[in-house]
């Protein structure tokens, strides 16, 4: 009898998280939705957009090519040593410029905007909802979604591929100084190895990479925020999910759109 | 004072899950006239302003302005006002933006010179200088932040204006000083209030008209003068603050 009523315990408790977990599906798919259809309908914000797209992009700048640059130089020594197995140290550049193009850059990006502007944003819209700053906006007549979050889903959107992009170049700069200046590579033949390799197409997949991820840090953001709980945990916790949230999305969705752009 | 009603609730009921916070409001203010809600903490005022506003949806029942069933939310909105408990200023705006924020918006957007202007002229109005017009609001105390709050409340004019406890966190005297300025201005412009408050010196300074909320219904409802009068044990517990009453207190 008593174990008849733990499996129905736990059959009721796998139904139950099951549940929650659709209407959390349900609830962001309808956000997103909402959000993407406010972003070709009027009024539009441009001043606020603005000022997003400097938030998230230029401030992002300094913590961006920090890290690509380190994990570029480390990329180099770990390529170079791997290589050294089978006497294919020469394809350093090569490797450097493809892993950071196509990979380390958008995902390194995503993550590191993830955790600065995702849990900023949802730090700022949470404080919002509890002080009911976003109440105020509605009695002003203006659609705190508009307002609020098309500027910052577009801004993250736009500015993402522009960081990737910088990212990228100063992650190969780092792969380049350590193959010069540790690895002793000859400059113009790095510099020449890294050019004649690399892809158009290895360059726009990894900005499209970073568009998505954009979107999905910004959209996470919002959306912790906007369903922020009360108080100063409430705000917390709203901050902790927008940032594991958004970075398990990055790293999943990194996969499927990599199966979609490189099929095997 | 005309006494068409300027907004009506009709049973209007609204549950949060097996929590049924108003079960069944009927209630109307006359145009031009100012009316308290007082009531218990948790006894639903605030979901009652809300579901007017548009931004909680009731569950049945029906809120009509002017006579008529609210079509175009944007349309109500654009002649409402309103001061919230905390102020809910804007804190990454200036003052001057959070005052002018809805002159701001639009087709008829005023220029940012006017809009500058309108603010200052706003704040004088309800006792700050022109130098506030361009800090920020957490530079403000919390009297100054209610102030900036009132002033934003009347920057365009309003028909309508709702105060969510006015007077809450604030000494007797800027409470004493809030009160005021919601009467005089509310006088000048002639717009219709509803008020939410658990302060009975409050309660007295705006009231035209003043109804009880309690167990989800409007309990007693009439003029201000009536409230010491009034033979209602719950409203008389209310008023005076009794712990003893019929209005259970958790101890």
């Amino acid at each position: 009898m008593q174990a008849v009523f733990f499996i129905s315990e736990a059959l009721a408790s796998i139904g139950r998280t099951t549940l929650a977990l659709l209407t959390s599906i349900g609830r962001l798919v309808i956000f997103a939705g909402l959000a993407v259809s406010h972003s070709v309908r009027t009024p539009f914000y441009p001043r606020e957009l603005m000022t997003q797209l400097l938030k998230i992009g230029y401030f992002s700048l300094p913590v961006v090519g920090l890290t690509t640059l380190f994990t570029g130089g480390a990329l180099a020594l770990q390529i170079y040593a791997g290589g050294a197995r089978f006497n294919a140290e020469s394809v350093v550049p090569s490797i450097v410029a493809i892993g950071m193009v196509r990979e380390l850059g958008p995902v390194l990006a995503g993550l590191m905007v993830a955790g600065r502007v995702g849990a900023s944003i949802a730090a700022e819209i949470g404080t919002m909802k509890v002080t009911e700053q976003i109440d105020a906006l509605t009695t002003l007549s203006t659609n705190p979604m508009k307002y609020l979050v098309v500027p910052r889903i577009l801004a993250a959107t736009i500015a993402m591929p522009l960081l990737v992009l910088i990212g990228n170049i100063i992650g190969i700069l780092g792969g380049f100084l350590v193959g010069i200046f540790r690895l002793d590579f000859n400059s113009s033949a790095y510099i020449t190895n890294t050019v004649d390799f690399l892809e158009t197409g290895d360059v726009t997949s990894g900005l499209i990479k970073a568009a998505v991820f954009g979107f999905i840090v910004a959209l996470m953001g919002t959306y912790s925020g906007f369903n922020s709980g009360r108080g100063a945990q409430g705000v917390g916790q709203a901050t902790t999910n927008a940032v594991v949230s958004a970075s398990v999305l990055i790293l999943a969705s990194n996969y499927l759109l990599t199966e979609l752009l490189f099929p095997a | 004072m005309s006494s068409a009603a300027k907004i009506t609730m009709n049973g209007v009921k609204k549950a949060f899950g097996s929590n049924h916070v108003l079960r069944g409001i009927d209630l109307s203010v006359a145009t031009g006239s100012s009316l308290v809600v007082i009531g218990g903490s948790g006894t639903g005022k605030s979901v009652l302003l809300k579901c007017i506003l548009g931004i909680i949806s009731p569950d049945s029942g029906q809120i009509l302005i002017d006579g008529k069933p609210i079509k175009r939310r944007d349309e109500f909105l654009s002649h409402f006002g309103m001061l919230f408990q905390g102020g809910a200023l804007f804190d990454s705006l200036p003052v001057w933006h959070n005052v002018a924020f809805r002159l701001r918006q639009g087709r008829a957007k005023l220029s940012k010179a006017d809009a500058q202007a309108l603010a200052i002229e706003k704040l004088r109005r309800v006792g700050l200088k022109p130098e506030v017009a361009f800090l920020h609001p957490a530079e403000l105390s919390g009297g100054m932040q209610k102030r900036v709050g009132l002033a934003r409340a009347i920057a365009s004019n309003p028909d309508v204006i709702f105060f969510d406890e006015p007077t809450t966190g604030l000494d007797p005297i800027m409470a004493g000083v809030i009160n005021e300025l919601i009467r005089e201005i509310v006088s000048e412009i002639g717009a219709t209030t509803i008020t939410i408050t658990h302060d009975m010196s409050s309660v007295r300074a705006i009231a035209d008209n003043v109804a009880m909320i309690h167990a989800g219904k409007v309990r007693w409802h009439g003029p201000v003068d009536g409230i010491d009068t009034s033979d209602d044990p719950y409203l008389d517990q209310f008023i005076n603050g009794r712990a003893e009453g019929p209005i259970e207190s958790v101890r």
